[in-house]
């Protein structure tokens, strides 16, 4: 309360970010929302993760991540640990930073850019369900899947030599990989389609109407949120 | 009161500064870097035990942190916001944290309860 002209304290019109009137944030509300929407999906996310943490923290011996996973589908059968999965991180790096690119170009208004930005990002996103499902096919081929696990001789394959073989964890590894790399998958499945959505409204030439690109930046924030995840993912279930 | 006044005033300039194609380069070839690190620890150091297990798993867990910021702060553009919004979303990750250690704790009870 410094200067002012007005006699009375309690006349005085306070201009600070939180007397009211306008939004202390400066945020438009659905930016906003879509950051505590994301702040909630962050809390699930870490749930499922530290869950699989902490069962995989007390158990003797886990399937390790170098031989579950050393495949790169129709190319190299054995002996390829990791590469995969870093094609895959690889591609959803790179369509985060195409949506960014159109999250930029769209506070320029640049139309054109925008939906070219959008198209790449999504072509990421289908490249990435795409490794996805064939890791998944992969694993399911492998005798992995939802309380499935391969025959005896074939588990002893995942597990590192000295490390007692347990079908127990085994399971548990399955439940945990299929269920976390499901639920972030279908995230990637639900930004796609939003992200569609949202090129067939910039090509309409809703955006140029209403004078703003911000859903364009929206839903570049659950994108990139996305992308953050999988950055968790990676590393708990492939490298650590 | 003032001091929150030119705090905001402060941020309202910051606030113009916004992502550049060159920034937004330069944070995808950090997020790149570091991802070949991870890959480079797995691949080579761990094999070949230079770095044994307990050293790497928290070198990756730094390094994932590493890159959450890098997304959080420059791409989905939290480094812009005003402090208020970046602190309603930063503290509640305190309940995040606060599950990692009862889960942990946890944990090693269930070792016991296992044999």
């Amino acid at each position: 309360m410094s200067t002012t002209a007005v006699t009375s304290p309690i006349d005085e019109v306070k201009t600070t970010p939180w007397s009211g009137g306008r939004s202390p944030f400066s945020v438009e509300y659905g930016k906003m929302m879509m950051w505590f929407f994301l702040l909630s999906d962050a809390f699930t996310f870490s749930s499922l993760l530290i869950a699989y943490g902490a069962l995989r923290f007390s158990s003797s011996s886990w399937p390790a991540a170098d031989l579950v996973f050393q495949s790169v589908p129709g190319m190299i059968e054995h002996g390829a640990p990791l590469v995969f999965v870093g094609i895959m991180t690889f591609i959803l790096i790179m369509s985060s930073v195409t949506m960014v690119l159109g999250v930029e170009a769209g506070h320029r208004g640049a139309r054109k850019e925008v939906s070219m930005w959008l198209i790449l990002t999504i072509i990421g996103g289908f490249m990435f369900l795409g490794c996805q499902a064939l890791e998944w096919t992969h694993l399911h081929e492998e005798g992995f899947w939802w309380s499935r696990i391969p025959d005896a001789h074939a588990l002893r394959e995942v597990f590192r030599e000295g490390e007692p073989v347990s079908t127990t964890y085994a399971h548990q590894f399955a439940n945990l990989f299929f269920t976390i790399t499901g639920f972030h998958g279908f995230h990637v499945f639900s930004g796609v389609i939003i992200n569609i959505i949202i090129l067939v409204n910039v090509l309409a030439g809703t955006y140029d109407r209403r004078g703003s690109y911000l859903m364009v930046e929206k839903v570049g924030l659950y994108w990139h949120f996305v992308d953050l995840v999988w950055v968790f993912v990676f590393t708990f279930f492939y490298l650590v | 009161m003032s001091s929150e006044t030119q705090h905001t005033d402060h941020h309202d300039h910051a606030e113009h500064e916004t992502m550049t194609r060159k920034k937004i380069w330069q944070v995808f070839f950090i997020l790149l870097g570091i991802t070949v690190v991870e890959f480079i620890v797995a691949l080579v150091l761990v094999p070949k035990g230079i770095l044994p297990l307990s050293f790497a798993n928290p070198i990756y867990i730094g390094l994932t942190i590493w890159k959450a910021f890098w997304i959080v702060a420059y791409f989905m553009h939290l480094k812009f916001e005003k402090p208020g919004l970046m602190y309603s979303l930063g503290i509640p990750v305190i309940f995040i944290v606060g599950l990692i250690l009862v889960l942990t704790n946890e944990s090693h009870h269930w070792v016991d309860l296992r044999l």
